[in-house]
């Protein structure tokens, strides 16, 4: 049969049946808008959280030096591990694995900023930290380089909200501050992130300095905690490891001995999130199909009835030579046009409901849905898939119709 | 007038001597799981081309089952049956579509045109399974309504025409595919009188142009046209 022929009698049965039309097609598209929008809500719940989670880091390990909690070569438990910048430095260069590490030391200080004063959280620690937790400099502006640590320069790269506080809308780099009494240059602003969890303060009121002028500026000489990375996130575990048992001979405690040295791990959180959003998606994207699926059977019944009502005409166009792949082909056709303009409504449809959500400002809290063509893709395919179960059927009997039976009909 | 069939020069098929129905004891079972009703009991006849055949019995002798094997409809439960020379017998499905469409135009009491396609539409329909292409359908259905004295009605539909219209839109249509045979069964039968006679006159037209028809009819003016009848009873064809 031509398609100009197929789609004028396509037309006409569903003007006939009107309001079977509607609904049918109504509940395809109602499936398809929950099996891409459960989806790209999800998909866009990941995105976010697993942005705010990387506002800590993308995925470092944070470790702590701190007391021994067993006896080592006659020394009792309790005893304090004191680490300086240069076991780090050790541990960069006789550990192999270790992509980048930084020590880090922090304390309190008052900044002053002409008439304004405020206490601020102050970091020391090398340029390798800025990458690995994810401050990024907004525009003109640089995190700590090498030359300052070597120099211990009076530089400081500052939190963004701090920097609002301090400079409101003025351009805060170039600015000096005054930081524990010292004048320090402002040299970058944190452009602004997602950080869901923190060990010493959010990094958006935050100042980092060098390390070097760290200790130069307070005196002090041992480091509150180190963070470092591997190659791979997989390979974390196995390079704490080794940095464990690197400073147990260095600093003398047990090898065995999880305390001496505190570990958090941050790719434990991102795996276990990875697999609860796996199963989060599954869940979802099998609510979703399961509507599709009472859609299809919505379908299918319809197209049921179509074939009943149309024994008659079916039997007739038999008798003048219809053969049975013909009738078949109608009627998987117009299920199947049918199910693509549902599904092809819903699409639109999600794809408006996910742009109208993102005006919402509900990005921090559960994202921005996301209709990625993955989404797109798998919601066309069991689109197809049900389209085409819910046709074969009634094709199937429609074909197989006896046609001097059919047309006493 | 020059009707589309029988004198065509690619008529018979060699060997059948013009001989469009060969029929050699032909039996039909319907099988209702309790009962068993035999509607044939072994019917032999042959039609040469040409013949205009009127089929007259009581109802329930079995003239519409014969009507609808002899249209490869149906297929018979025992017996040899051959179509201008083509045994149909042992064809499956999709064969006897072809052959239907390719050799056989019905007519039928109840006019079984299709309600929501207009007159052209209804007659390109055949075509349509025969792979004519659209324009060629067109027009010759377009002429084969013209030819059925419906030119000014082919965008009419069926519920707009009369049933004596409806009946020349069906004949038209069983003219579509220049069929080997021209089948009807009871085409008079839901016709007042004069419509009656007109598609009566329309079908002696035909057969006067050439075609083979086999007509099942009670109508007694219908049978005293056609030079041969055939009576059935009890699923047998009877001496008159
Ligand atoms: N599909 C069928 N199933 C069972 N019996 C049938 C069927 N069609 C016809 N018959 C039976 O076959 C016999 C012949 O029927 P039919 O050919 O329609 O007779 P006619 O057309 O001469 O009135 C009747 O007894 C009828 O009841
Ligand atoms: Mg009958």
């Amino acid at each position: 049969m031509s398609l100009q022929a197929f789609f004028r009698q396509l037309g006409r049965d569903l003007v006939t049946q009107k309001l079977r039309t509607f609904l049918t097609v109504f509940g395809i598209t109602w499936g398809t808008v929950a099996v891409s929008l459960l989806l790209a809500f999800g998909l866009g719940l990941q995105r976010q959280q697993t942005r705010s989670m990387a506002g800590l880091g993308d995925r470092i390990v944070i470790a702590w030096p701190s007391r021994t909690s067993k006896p080592w070569q006659g020394v009792d438990r309790g005893r304090r591990i004191l680490m300086r910048g240069e076991d780090i430095l050790f541990l960069e260069r006789s550990v192999p694995g270790v992509a980048a590490i930084s020590p880090e030391m922090s304390t309190e200080l008052k900044a002053r900023w002409g008439t304004k004063v405020r206490a601020v959280r102050v970091s020391g620690v090398w340029p390798s930290y800025g990458a690995m937790r994810n401050m990024i400099p907004q525009e003109g502006g640089r995190f700590i380089d090498a030359l300052d640590q070597a120099r211990r320069r009076r530089v400081v790269f500052v939190g963004n909200e701090i920097a609002g506080d301090l400079f409101g809308t003025q351009d805060a780099v170039g600015k000096v501050v005054q930081l524990g009494g010292s004048p320090f240059t402002v040299i970058g602003v944190l452009q602004p992130k997602e950080q869901d969890s923190a060990y010493s303060g959010r990094d958006h009121s935050k100042f980092v300095i060098p390390e070097s002028t760290f200790r130069a500026l307070t005196g002090r000489r041992y480091l509150d905690d180190f963070i470092y990375k591997a190659e791979r996130p997989k390979l974390n575990a196995s390079l704490t490891l080794r940095i464990r048992n690197t400073l147990a001979r260095r600093m003398h405690f047990d090898p065995s001995d999880d305390q001496a040295i505190q570990v958090w791990d941050t790719t434990e959180m991102f795996q276990f999130f990875d697999t609860f959003m796996l199963a989060f998606n599954v869940f979802l994207g099998v609510m979703g199909l399961l509507t599709l699926v009472v859609g299809g059977i919505g379908v299918s019944n319809i197209m049921n009835v179509v074939v009943d009502e149309r024994t008659r005409e079916i039997g007739i166009k038999m008798a003048l030579g219809a053969k049975g792949r013909t009738i078949l082909l109608q009627f998987l056709a117009e299920t199947l046009v049918i199910t693509a303009a549902g599904g092809a409504a819903g699409l639109l449809l999600a794809f408006g409901i996910c742009r109208g959500v993102s005006h919402l400002g509900l990005e921090k809290t559960i994202g921005n849905p996301v209709l990625s063509p993955g989404i797109a893709i798998l919601t066309t395919v069991s689109l197809g898939l049900i389209g085409f179960i819910a046709g074969y059927f009634p094709a199937r009997d429609a074909a197989r119709l006896d046609p001097v039976v059919a047309m006493k009909v | 007038m020059n009707w589309p069939f029988a004198q065509r020069d690619n008529g018979a098929p060699e060997g059948t001597n013009g001989r469009i129905i060969e029929m050699r004891g032909i039996q039909k079972v319907y099988d209702t799981g309790k009962i068993q009703v035999e509607a044939l009991r072994g019917i032999d006849l042959t039609v040469e081309r040409g013949e205009f055949v009127a089929v007259v019995g009581p109802s329930g002798s079995g003239k519409s089952t014969l009507l609808n094997l002899l249209g490869c409809l149906d297929t018979p439960t025992e017996g040899k049956y051959l179509l201008a020379g083509e045994p149909v017998a042992g064809m499956d499905r999709d064969g006897l579509a072809e052959v239907r469409n390719r050799r056989v135009g019905f007519v039928f009491q109840n006019f079984n045109l299709l309600p929501q396609l207009s007159a052209l539409e209804n007659v390109e329909m055949p075509m349509l399974f025969g792979g004519v292409p659209s324009r060629q359908r067109r027009e010759r259905a377009r002429k084969l309504l013209e030819q059925v004295g419906l030119g000014d009605r082919v965008e009419h539909k069926p519920t707009e025409l009369s049933g004596g219209q409806m009946q020349r839109v069906a004949v038209a249509r069983a003219l579509a595919m220049e069929p080997d045979l021209i089948l009807a069964d009871e085409p008079t039968g839901n016709l007042d009188t004069a419509s009656g006679s007109d598609v009566l006159s329309l079908l002696t037209e035909l057969w006067r142009g050439g075609a083979t028809l086999v007509v099942v009819t009670h109508d007694t003016a219908l049978a005293e046209r056609a030079p041969r009848i055939v009576e059935m009873r009890d699923g047998r064809i009877v001496d008159r």
